[in-house]
């Protein structure tokens, strides 16, 4: 076990430095550059006028749709993996498994392209 | 005592040095591949490009990071500030950090993790935290329209490069990166790697790791003509870099892991006696190179898909290919027995 | 020697990740502001993701990554972002949902207790599982998993297939709204266009035009 974990350890050191990395950029500017600021200097970015209302508003639901339908899909991708690397040694019974599970998906995905879900309107 | 510093302490110290060692040479080769990217772009429209600060205009990145460090830092009176600083450096970390799996020649890796590709996949589908993060935290408009659209818009792609990944998964038999080139190794050298048998897969990865990266021709996150800068707009100096630094090094990932997927990673294109004397790295690099090449040239050529287009791309085109291609692989490494053991 | 530190650094990890997850978990519940709930709960699955490396199951790790944190907290994150909800407002009456709070509360911790102290009293369970976890220097973590799951474990893979069809046929009819009068691109329609179909030539004589 200690061995399996031993390999990741380079991966933590890895990300330490890179995170030093980060922090040392998004702090220098801070110390070495000049700073003046003003009202409308700090104030949201606009187009000729100033924005009627607040930035963040409600928005579309079919985003929502996409996340779901991306999540399911996801999951898909996620049984495929151990599938795919046992692939060898799982032999008929293993494939035609695998092949009855993206069938119903497939029956799924048919259902949304005939319902129009994955129209952008 | 000694045993504590032979064992210990000097490992330690000798993968900080190569973990630093990796981070520099990247950065400064991304340094390199941007002014490479304002070059090709230049050069299919007839100007010039950066041709100013040093011999041809090589110093140019580096200028352009002393000016972002001497610039001013705003954050706006509305922001959530601290979501606002994290947002640059959760994308800058992040891309950094999918390097530490990535093997640029036979054992050169700092981490050789069994579920390597698993963890690039993984890396890349936290990609859209920066840019969702940046977009809320600005409170301005054009940020949070470009937030959500780049949102969907990786979202929609990720699913393709995963089953892509399967696909490429079911000729290897191992999530280990340097195993998915070894397997590519053969007497028939650039025949043997896998963007013969699957080049359909590799079209979708190119493409798709297009939009994953929110490069042109699926750069809506910022088109400029609609929303200024997207999720960049209040973002300047160092902040802003960082948000840039990190969308390059996450292109930068991509062109390696097509590299690793498709070409070979470090192996020669002949297995035969000039070419072998080159060292794998260098193999490496310019097939990298030459994956970033295909980016550029994307960009400078393929005008800006529409928000529908896009999405259908994905989800009608791409999507199904590719789910077809996984079947059909795993059909016909079953039926002709040629299945990893 | 070796052994001792091994494990001192390992617990430190392990406190690292507990300690980081539990907090962050107390704060999806307390932080005022939604977004920053989410992100925290974030920020608690990949506390939770390092404490599965910990026991040796890094695929399980990588997974809950993508699944968790790339996938499902986006969709959470839409939806905290899309619902123009006062959550301030919200939480004035939450009190009153605490005893059934509670109530649940208390059912995971006995389910919990269930699990842990079955254990703790027939521990020669794990000599008897059906498909005893090989050694993972012999098979990697999810090539165990493949071998078992696809043949083995076949009804429980199917239902998981048919569970993700019901969600997606659930998705659809709870949030598909078409919007009426949208032209849409017909890709296959703009292509089978030919010349006969798109351009007429008509010969018109000088000084009378087209009537």
């Amino acid at each position: 076990m200690s061995e399996l974990l031993l390999d990741y350890l380079p991966l933590v050191i890895f990300i330490a430095v890179a995170m030093a990395i980060g922090a040392a950029l998004l702090v220098v500017p801070f110390l070495v550059a000049y700073k003046q600021p003003d009202p409308e200097k700090l104030s949201a970015y606009e187009c000729g006028f100033n924005a009627f209302d607040d930035a963040r508003m409600k928005f579309d639901v079919r985003f929502y749709l996409v996340a779901i339908l991306f999540i399911i899909f996801d999951l898909e991708v996620s049984f495929l993996f151990p599938w795919a690397v046992a692939f060898g040694e799982l032999g008929l019974f293993g494939f035609w498994s695998m092949m009855v599970f993206l069938g119903v998906l497939t029956v799924g995905f048919i259902y949304e392209w005939r319902k129009g879900a994955l129209e952008w309107d | 005592m000694l045993e504590f510093w032979t064992d210990y302490v000097w490992p330690v110290l000798v993968v900080l040095a190569q973990s630093v060692l990796l981070l520099v040479i990247l950065l400064i080769a991304v340094a390199y591949i941007i002014y490479a990217d304002r070059k090709i772009w230049a050069a299919v429209q007839l100007r010039r490009g950066p041709n100013v600060v040093g011999p041809w205009g090589l110093l140019q990145s580096f200028a352009d990071l002393l000016k972002f460090v001497l610039k001013e830092p705003v954050i706006p009176s509305g922001a959530n500030k601290g979501l606002f600083l994290l947002a640059p450096f959760v994308t800058c970390v992040l891309a950094l950090a999918a390097w530490a799996v990535i093997p640029v020649n036979e054992g050169w890796v700092i981490a050789n993790i069994n579920v390597g590709i698993l963890y690039i996949f993984a890396i890349s589908s936290l990609g859209v935290y920066g840019i969702i993060m940046a977009g809320w935290a600005s409170n301005s408009k054009y940020p949070f329209l470009a937030a959500l659209r780049s949102a969907a818009q990786m979202v929609s792609y990720e699913v393709s490069i995963g089953f892509v990944i399967v696909t490429v998964l079911l000729c290897v038999g191992s999530l280990n990166l340097s195993e998915i080139v070894d397997a590519q190794d053969g007497k028939y050298g650039m025949f043997n790697w896998f963007w013969l048998p699957l080049l359909p897969m590799f079209v979708i990865f190119f493409v798709s790791a297009l939009a994953e990266t929110n490069r042109p021709p699926f750069d809506l996150v910022e088109a400029e003509s609609e929303l200024v800068a997207g999720f960049m707009v209040e973002y300047g100096s160092t902040p802003y870099m960082m948000l840039m630094l990190g969308e390059y090094v996450a292109i930068a990932t991509m062109c390696a892991l097509g590299t690793i997927m498709f070409l070979g990673g470090w192996l020669a294109p002949f297995p035969v006696a000039p070419f072998t004397w080159v060292p794998g790295v260098i193999w490496f690099t310019l097939k990298c190179l030459f994956m970033f090449f295909l980016f550029a040239m994307a960009k400078a050529i393929v005008p800006r898909y529409r928000y529908d287009q896009l999405m259908r791309l994905g989800w009608k085109v791409f999507l199904p290919i590719s789910l077809a291609m996984v079947v059909i692989v795993a059909g016909v490494l079953q039926f002709t027995g040629l299945a990893p053991k | 020697m070796r052994g001792a530190l091994h494990m001192i650094v390992y617990a430190l990890f392990f406190y690292l990740f507990a300690g980081v997850c539990i907090a962050s978990a107390i704060m999806v519940v307390a932080s005022r502001n939604p977004v920053y709930s989410v992100l925290f709960l974030i920020l608690a699955f990949v506390n939770a993701s390092g404490l599965f490396m910990l026991m040796g199951a890094e695929f399980l790790a990588m997974i809950l990554v993508v699944v968790y944190v790339g996938a499902v907290a986006v969709l959470f994150l839409f939806v905290v972002m899309m619902l123009d909800v006062d959550f301030a407002e919200l939480r004035q009456g939450a009190l009153q949902y605490l005893p059934i709070g509670t109530l649940v509360g208390i059912v995971l911790l006995a389910e919990l207790l269930l699990v842990v102290g079955a254990w703790a009293i027939a521990p020669h369970v794990a000599d008897v599982i059906a498909a005893p976890i090989p050694p993972f220097y012999s098979v990697s973590n999810t090539e165990a998993l493949g071998q078992v799951l696809y043949t083995r474990y076949v009804y429980f893979f199917q239902v998981a297939g048919v569970i993700l069809l019901v969600a997606m046929i659930g998705a659809i009819v709870l949030t598909l709204r078409h919007k009426p009068n949208i032209k849409r691109q017909d890709v296959s329609q703009q292509v089978a266009r030919t010349k006969a179909d798109a351009i007429e030539v008509v010969k018109v004589k000088s000084g009378q035009g087209l009537s």
